[in-house]
């Protein structure tokens, strides 16, 4: 436990700094909360004139929008600013003096910056469309609690590999923004991919069937298409395990390459700033 | 000097800024193009699952986001001034300076910078409009080519106006409010699908609240040569786009209101 310390520390800190926002998160909640209905009110559309040809039923891609809306902020949209700031001017420097694992003193960091974005958002959310929508008569376009007790206690799992997983590829995005000085360049990149490939945009099964198989197995799903589908039991049984190995398996591969990656920026790395 | 020559100054200084550093410049471009149309990745697929929706196919959609893109695109890259101005111009008491000169606050904001980066969006939504007119019938005769430029006229006017009520709000709450996304980039959200598929209310709260439908559903109904589905007489579709200038007009005189009521936050 004593281990451990320094990295709970890392996270506590960064997650109380990013809880003082309080109005721009208020205000961010309010647009999601308007993105989510636009987006649901599409969904209704096309579900409307031919709700067969739907992968999952409306109710679940009602939901779908909500918990996405809810957790976007665990989405590693764009690589953590504190650290492309540290390389810029050389505050790099105190993290390589710290007697500490330096890529888990990043990643703890990153899981910090993540959650504290996250949950605030997620608790409005429930509250907004879980609890009020159905209150005030619109529980067709409410999120649904889980499928079941098994979806709940599986997406438990789900949402902390998916958490784990968004922190891994985070700190890939840090890592190369480390070592080129450039956080504009990485985002502009990681922002579409992310985006399309995690099922933020759409959910997977909506694409044209011929990419499923390789939709499925990519690293991405894993964010929020794969514990989402847990969630109202799209995938339950042999299949919700298989979704939770591949998010496991791909958050060990993407930790060891990031892992890796750390260690020769770490060793070329040139001091910055005075 | 006149206005106009003002402004063209203000424009012609904000480029030369710019291509100082041309690659971060084609750099940012490009982000915003990839970022901006991973959008009509998910009307195709959409389109693609469940067939025509409202009477639309994809190609016929896709005029619809093409436009409203490339309008919003217009009025992202013109109004930067107005965006950030409660950030850079009210909480830092800049205003004040700005006031100072013998010259409109708001032609100042106009041309305080034109973000070329913007252009991305533009950038994608025209290829769009080329490979959607490859999957539709559109004519482009001289008549519809005067409808898709007054249109978009209209759709930049409505835009910028949105933009103009944000800055206006920040004289009440100082710092620019995130909230007014919801009406640029969710305006833009919902306009790139065709009215017609939407409930009811929604389709109200577009045509009369925030003309949205006036400058991209109606004159894009007069370049696709369709009647209206929902009744809108045929007459009245290339009309339509003049609502974005009244939208404008009404802003301003918000944005007067506004003025009349600043106290500097310098000190």
């Amino acid at each position: 436990m004593a281990a451990a310390r320094p990295y709970l520390a890392a996270f506590r800190a960064r997650c109380q700094l990013m809880l003082q926002y309080r109005a721009a998160a208020l205000a961010g909640f309010a647009t999601q909360l308007w993105w989510g209905a636009i987006r649901i009110l599409v969904f209704a559309a096309f579900y409307g004139v031919n709700a067969a040809a739907a992968p999952i039923s409306l109710a679940d891609a009602v939901t779908y929008v909500w918990l996405g809306q809810a957790l976007l902020a665990l989405q590693p949209w764009i690589a953590d600013p504190e650290i492309g700031l540290a390389v810029r001017t050389g505050g790099v420097g105190y993290d390589r003096l710290r007697p500490l694992d330096a890529y888990g003193y990043w990643y703890a960091r990153s899981v910090g910056w993540m959650l504290a974005r996250a949950l605030p958002r997620a608790v409005l959310m429930v509250l907004a469309a879980g609890i009020v929508l159905p209150l005030v008569g619109l529980g067709d376009w409410a999120w649904r609690p889980p499928s079941g007790v098994t979806a709940a206690l599986l997406f438990v799992p789900a949402f902390a590999l998916m958490t784990m997983l968004g922190a891994a590829v985070l700190m890939l995005a840090n890592i190369i923004v480390a070592a080129s000085l450039n956080e504009r360049g990485v985002n502009a990149v990681l922002t579409p991919l992310v985006i399309v490939f995690s099922g933020s945009l759409l959910p997977l099964d909506f694409y044209p069937d011929a990419l499923r198989p390789f939709l499925h197995v990519q690293p991405l799903a894993g964010l929020v298409d794969i514990p989402f589908r847990i969630y109202f039991a799209d995938l339950k049984g042999a299949a919700a395990l298989q979704g939770l190995a591949l998010q496991a398996g791909w958050t060990v591969v993407l930790i060891g390459l990031g892992r890796l990656a750390m260690e020769r920026m770490m060793r070329r790395l040139e001091m910055q700033g005075g | 000097m006149n206005a106009l020559a003002l402004y063209g100054r203000y424009v012609a200084t904000s480029l030369r800024a710019q291509a100082q550093y041309p690659t971060a410049t084609l750099m940012l471009t490009a982000g915003h193009c990839a970022a901006t149309a991973i959008e009509i990745l998910c009307v195709f697929a959409l389109f693609h699952r469940f067939g025509s929706v409202g009477g639309w196919t994809f190609g016929e959609a896709a005029v619809f986001y093409a436009l409203v893109n490339i309008m919003f695109s217009l009025a992202d890259m013109l109004s930067r001034g107005f965006e950030v101005f409660g950030t850079d111009f009210v909480r830092t008491g800049a205003f004040d300076r700005v006031l100072l000169r013998p010259r409109a606050a708001a032609l100042q904001l106009a041309g305080y910078e034109v973000r070329l980066s913007r252009l991305g969006r533009l950038l994608q939504a025209a290829v769009v409009l080329v490979f959607a007119t490859s999957l539709v019938p559109i004519a482009w005769d001289a008549s519809t080519i005067a409808i898709a430029v007054w249109a978009v006229a209209g759709g930049v006017a409505l835009f910028m106006g949105i933009l103009v009520l944000q800055a206006t709000l920040a004289f009440w709450t100082v710092d620019s409010l995130e909230i007014m996304n919801v009406l640029t980039y969710g305006g833009v959200q919902a306009a790139q699908y065709p009215l017609n598929i939407y409930a009811a209310w929604f389709r109200q709260v577009l045509t009369f609240g925030l003309p949205l439908a006036c400058v991209a559903y109606y004159p894009v109904l007069a370049i696709l040569k369709r009647p209206d589905p929902l009744g809108a007489p045929d007459w009245l579709l290339p009309l339509a786009p003049i609502a974005g200038f009244a939208f404008l007009a009404l802003s301003f005189v918000a944005w007067r209101a506004g003025m009349a009521r600043y106290t500097s936050t310098g000190s």
